[in-house]
């Protein structure tokens, strides 16, 4: 089965430290609060070696990568 | 005043039926296992506690989850303008009590919690002395929980959270509940108005269920009517009841009404002229975009300030966050603000941009769906609201609360 990445975020564990957008600012930008809005859809390859570095360096571990099947 | 079903029986003024008339006046219920799921799934009922799941797919997958499962009855009832599951609990104990121990033995759960805000003190003690006429059995599974006084407690999630660690605050989903809930174990939360339906569709069926309801809709639904109607408060109706024939039942307007709440504070406000001829049903009103909620109709008299209403309403869901994650905390915080701006001091460009921009930013950003509730409320009044918003004089104090 074909998967694809895609990033998801607990919001109870997220205190907006905004690396995150910092890292990955092709898909994640922060709201006037500083807490970050991600784009919808799943991250293209290209961008998958960023997204994972996005996710390595949330001081809070909120921020994950989840390997999900492809919707058609 | 009594109802069709659920608050059918003896006056409700009476207080809580006993175990003894509500055995005599109802019998006991047979159907239980995977008969009953299966009559559940066909009946279509949803949950009355808001989010309007349904309720035959919600045993089944309790069902197929593993683990020893545990029954929540919730009767937190949070939403300040909801009165129909602290009346049921108040008058009719035992039907809610019939519909949890149904659940526990369709399900096979081992532990039966009563979830009961700690506010609601008639139906509190009526829900502990009908408890007390049970059989043993059903006694020694059993115990009451209270909900503390807030609009989030009433969440699955926070049911769990509290009854688990002390804590009435929602947790990350997924998993939902009925996969992971009480010790990890699949929980099946459900609504008390909900649970009393259940205790009448095993004994009559989905059929009987069925034939009841107006305009293709079916069953019935307890509604609280609040606001500028001459008799405010519960009421038993057939779903799909037009909103119209639901204020007559209420014994009319008081006064020429501007628009109507439909659905509590996690509902819509919809202009009165468009509000009238809407049939309170899950399906009719999704299907316009709106929802039934807790069933909550509530009527703005025209001499009412529709934005300071709603900028009081805005300023209790932004309290009322459980301040678990940024986006709800500070949003609502942000949004509520902006909104009492426009009433006190008088509508601004500035602000009006700001509420729109938020309205989209906020929602589906919380653990929980108290962002999306508040936003989709306070988009609601945005629209209904249009030219008010647009021109609000600086009024605020002359508004009563």
């Amino acid at each position: 089965m074909k998967t694809e990445m895609q990033l998801t975020i607990d919001r109870i564990k997220c205190d907006g430290h905004g690396l995150c957008a910092e890292l990955l600012p092709e898909r994640i930008r922060v709201d006037d609060w500083g807490y970050p809005i991600i784009a919808p859809g799943p991250i293209p390859e290209h961008l998958a070696q960023h997204a994972q570095r996005a996710v390595a360096a949330c001081p809070t571990l909120a921020l994950a990568l989840a390997r999900i099947a492809r919707s058609k | 005043m009594s109802g069709l079903r659920v608050l059918a029986g003896p006056e409700l003024t009476s207080g809580a039926e006993s175990f003894a008339d509500h055995t005599q006046r109802l019998g006991t219920p047979q159907s239980t296992g995977r008969a009953l799921v299966e009559t559940l799934v066909r009946s279509g009922l949803t949950g009355r506690g808001g989010a309007s799941f349904p309720v035959g797919l919600k045993w089944r997958s309790v069902i197929a989850a593993k683990g020893s499962p545990v029954v929540i009855a919730n009767g937190a009832e949070g939403e300040p303008q909801s009165h129909k599951d602290r009346l049921l609990m108040t008058t009719r104990p035992h039907l809610v009590l019939d519909g949890a121990f149904i659940a526990a033995r369709t399900v096979h759960a081992r532990q039966v919690v009563l979830y009961i805000g700690e506010e609601h003190k008639a139906g509190w003690s009526a829900m502990a002395r009908a408890l007390d006429e049970r059989p043993e059995g059903e006694r020694r599974i059993a115990r009451i929980v209270g909900a503390p006084h807030r609009y989030v407690a009433g969440d699955s999630s926070a049911a769990v959270h509290l009854i688990d660690g002390g804590v009435a605050t929602p947790t990350t989903t997924p998993p939902s509940t009925h996969e992971r809930g009480l010790d990890g174990a699949p929980t099946l939360v459900q609504n008390v108005e909900t649970l009393a339906h259940i205790a009448l569709i095993a004994r009559y069926g989905d059929a009987w269920y069925g034939s009841a309801g107006r305009r293709g809709a079916a069953g019935t639904v307890l509604i609280t009517m609040a606001g500028g109607v001459n008799h405010p408060g519960v009421l038993e109706v057939e779903a799909g009841t037009t909103v119209e024939e639901a204020v007559a039942m209420a014994g009319g307007v008081t006064e020429p009404t501007s628009a109507v709440l439909i659905g509590g504070y996690f509902g819509a406000w919809v202009q009165a002229a468009k509000a009238w001829e809407l049939p309170l049903d899950i399906a009719s009103l999704q299907a316009r975009g709106l929802s039934l909620g807790c069933g909550v109709v509530g009527l703005l008299p025209a001499a009412r300030c529709g934005v300071c209403d709603t900028s009081r309403i805005m300023g209790y869901l932004a309290t009322e966050s459980s301040a678990q994650c940024g986006p709800c905390f500070f949003g609502l915080r942000a949004l509520s603000d902006a909104c009492s701006r426009i009433a006190e001091r008088g509508a601004n460009r500035d602000d009006l941009a700001r509420l729109k921009k938020w309205a989209i930013e906020v929602p589906g950003r919380g653990a929980c769906k108290h962002p999306d509730g508040a936003v989709m409320f306070l988009r609601s009044a945005l629209s209904t609201f249009a030219d008010e918003f647009a021109v609000h004089p600086a009024h605020w104090r002359q508004q009563p609360a």
